[in-house]
């Protein structure tokens, strides 16, 4: 122990039996297989350069458009001439190193990476004496002035940081629903009645105005309540949180305390999934469960949404709905809960329940 | 031509006969009764095609043989401790019993988590029988027409029905590709459940799959998504089948499931092979080289 520095042991167990003998390839005693190595090795390479010629080949000839056998032309021309010029490169390589490249057997011994004992010693010495003669320990006034403007100069970064945009403010609690909003197929952008739907039925819906009105009427009515058609950014930004699914089930299977939010059976969710906010539209209509596809989380949609399986955290909003007065699915009001995953100044589930009972308790009267 | 002159005229002469009006008339009358009877009456289409009645009446003695097991006696359902064993067939109409006999989901063969398709059992007439007495259970859905699921009888112009399959793509992208993928390959779904690859669906089933929601697939009503619609979306998954797949080969278009297992068994399986084969034993010779100078 007291000699590191060797690293050999003091005695060895078993005496070393040194390496063994070495052989010799054929290419290496034969130079007629030497010589057939080396053609080898230069007609992969050779090949190579052929496959690198076809590439640039295929790129002025193929026009964009051509198919071989159902797949397009250029890809596949593309890509297996790319590829066999690398693959060829790759295999003369090797070719080469295992036949004609040197090989033999070498043995290095390994080292401690640590200094020695004197340079540690003169290292740590230094550093003792730059500390005293910079008076550190006997100016404490120095010191603590140093370490507050170290901490100080670190405000400026935070500052700066503000310049990242306004503050969200209430935009995540909010959506474009309100009261009187009517609920429209997406894509299509129709109102929906509740005999449209069936028992069984999904209808991937948006609110009116996030959807191009499909006639004069439409129009017309969205901007009789006030509406207008949504574009550009506010779109997206709206979309990602005000896309809902409506479906019917048997109220007999829906809870009663669901029952409240919907209309004969009629329920409309959010379709933001409140794990990370994938859209969800995976409805089993005989279990009423629905599945996000990304990471599995299941919402039992004939009670409120509960979570039964998957890594989502809090239950599936709700929208409460109506049929307004010309006899269309309509929102009763926003959502009574922020949709989507969780976020940081969200607030407590308890905070949101009690908005949502005295919503019920509003309504009631 | 003398004896058809000769026997014209002896009509003729008796034509101004006091009787003659009354044997026209006569005449007239058994024509057009007898053609009624040969081809209008309806007990005569009897005789070459069924009443609906015996049609119905035949579509019951096929359910009560192959259906009444799990759909009860008179399609009412069975429900047994553990659940439902078959469900009520009472108003699913005609669209429902004719999709789940032509894709042969019905009759199922054993119980499980979902009835798979297979060869249809009963032949079209047994079909359009059953089909028959199960939409006389209550009303439900008919049986959609080529008018219905085909863009083509729509009478659209070539600009227009290119448009029906752009918005029957956005309908698709929507509704239907939560659960059959982004290219109609089907895809799983919770416990063993999985949604069908609809590549070799007919446009009919289609149509009548959207229109009944069979299993767990949610209903699509004509009031919702019309007729239109549905064809478009047909259509659309017909033009995606022509393409050509410009990304190489396809794998099935099942994403990431079967792109990632080909680049584990491909990829990695042959890079471990090129790691073994740079790392393997050359032949060895037992001849020595004669100047040992030109070691390194």
């Amino acid at each position: 122990m007291t000699d590191q520095t060797d690293n050999l042991p003091v005695e060895e167990p078993i005496p070393n039996p040194g390496l063994p003998e070495h052989h010799w390839r054929p290419t290496d005693v034969d130079p007629a297989a030497a010589k057939r190595a080396e053609r080898q090795v230069a007609t992969f390479f050779l090949l190579s350069v052929v496959c690198a010629l076809l590439f640039c080949v295929s790129y002025f000839t193929i026009e964009p458009g051509d198919t071989i056998g159902g797949l397009g032309a250029m890809n596949v021309a593309l890509g297996l001439s790319l590829g066999f010029a690398l693959l060829f490169i790759g295999i003369g390589v090797i070719q080469w190193a295992r036949k004609l490249m040197g090989d033999h057997e070498i043995s290095e011994l390994r080292h401690p990476a640590a200094s020695s004992e004197e340079d540690r010693a003169a290292t740590i010495a230094a550093l003792q004496q730059g500390l005293e003669e910079s008076g550190l320990g006997r100016r404490p006034l120095v010191r603590n002035t140093m370490l507050l403007a170290l901490g100080v100069v670190g405000l400026p970064l935070i500052v700066g940081l503000r310049d990242l945009g306004p503050l969200p403010g209430k935009k995540l609690e909010r959506t474009i629903w309100k009261k009187g909003t009517r609920i429209v197929n997406d894509v299509t952008g129709r109102w929906i009645r509740p005999t449209d739907l069936e028992v069984g039925q999904l209808v991937n819906a948006e609110p009116e105005g996030l959807v191009t009105p499909p006639d004069a009427e439409h129009l017309a009515g969205l901007e009789a309540r006030g509406g207008h058609v949504v574009h550009g950014a506010e779109l997206l930004a709206e979309k990602a949180k005000s896309s809902v699914i409506l479906v019917r089930m048997e109220p007999k299977d829906i809870t009663e305390e669901t029952q409240n939010w919907g209309h004969q059976g009629i329920l409309c969710y959010s379709k933001i999934c409140t794990h990370v906010g994938c859209p969800i539209a995976l409805w089993e209509q005989q279990t009423h469960h629905l599945l996000c596809p990304c990471h599995q989380s299941t919402f039992d949609l004939g009670d409120k949404g509960r979570v039964v399986f998957g890594p989502a955290a809090r239950a599936l909003p709700l929208l409460p709905i109506e049929v307004d007065e010309d006899g269309y699915l309509a929102a009763r009001s926003d959502f009574l809960e922020p949709v989507g995953p969780s976020y940081w100044e969200r607030n407590s589930p308890a905070y949101w329940e009690k908005q949502e009972k005295k919503f019920f308790e509003e309504a009631a009267k | 031509m003398r004896f058809l002159n000769r026997s014209a005229g002896r009509l003729s002469r008796h034509r101004r006969s006091r009787l003659a009006g009354l044997l026209v008339m006569l005449l007239g009358l058994l024509v057009m009764g007898g053609i009624y009877q040969a081809v209008l009456s309806p007990s005569n289409a009897d005789t070459q095609s069924k009443s609906d009645e015996e049609l119905i009446q035949e579509g019951r003695d096929l359910f009560l043989v192959g259906c009444s097991f799990c759909h009860g006696q008179n399609g009412e359902g069975i429900n047994s401790q553990d659940g439902q064993y078959g469900p009520s067939l009472v108003g699913v109409g005609g669209a429902a019993a004719n999709f789940q006999l032509t894709t042969g989901r019905m009759p199922m063969q054993t119980p499980g988590q979902q009835a798979p398709s297979k060869d249809a059992v009963y032949n079209d007439e047994e079909i359009a029988a059953i089909s028959a007495y199960i939409a006389s259970l209550g009303p439900g859905p008919a049986e959609p027409t080529a008018a219905q699921y085909d863009i083509d009888e729509y009478g659209l112009t070539d600009e227009e029905r290119a448009q029906a399959v752009v918005n029957g793509g956005q309908l698709f992208l929507t509704n239907c590709t939560a659960c059959h993928n982004f290219d109609g390959s089907g895809g799983a779904m919770p416990w063993g459940k999985y949604a069908p690859d609809l590549k070799d669906t007919s446009k009919k089933n289609l149509y009548q799959a959207m229109l009944t929601g069979p299993q767990q697939m949610p209903v699509f009503s004509d009031e919702v998504l019309t007729s239109k619609d549905k064809a478009s979306i047909i259509a659309y998954l017909e033009s995606i089948q022509e393409e050509p797949s410009h990304g190489g080969f396809g794998l099935g278009g099942l994403g990431p499931v079967s792109e990632g297992m080909f680049a584990w068994l491909f990829g990695i399986g042959g890079l471990v092979g090129f790691a073994y084969w740079i790392a393997a034993h050359t032949t060895r010779s037992t001849k020595t080289k004669s100047s040992e100078g030109t070691q390194a």
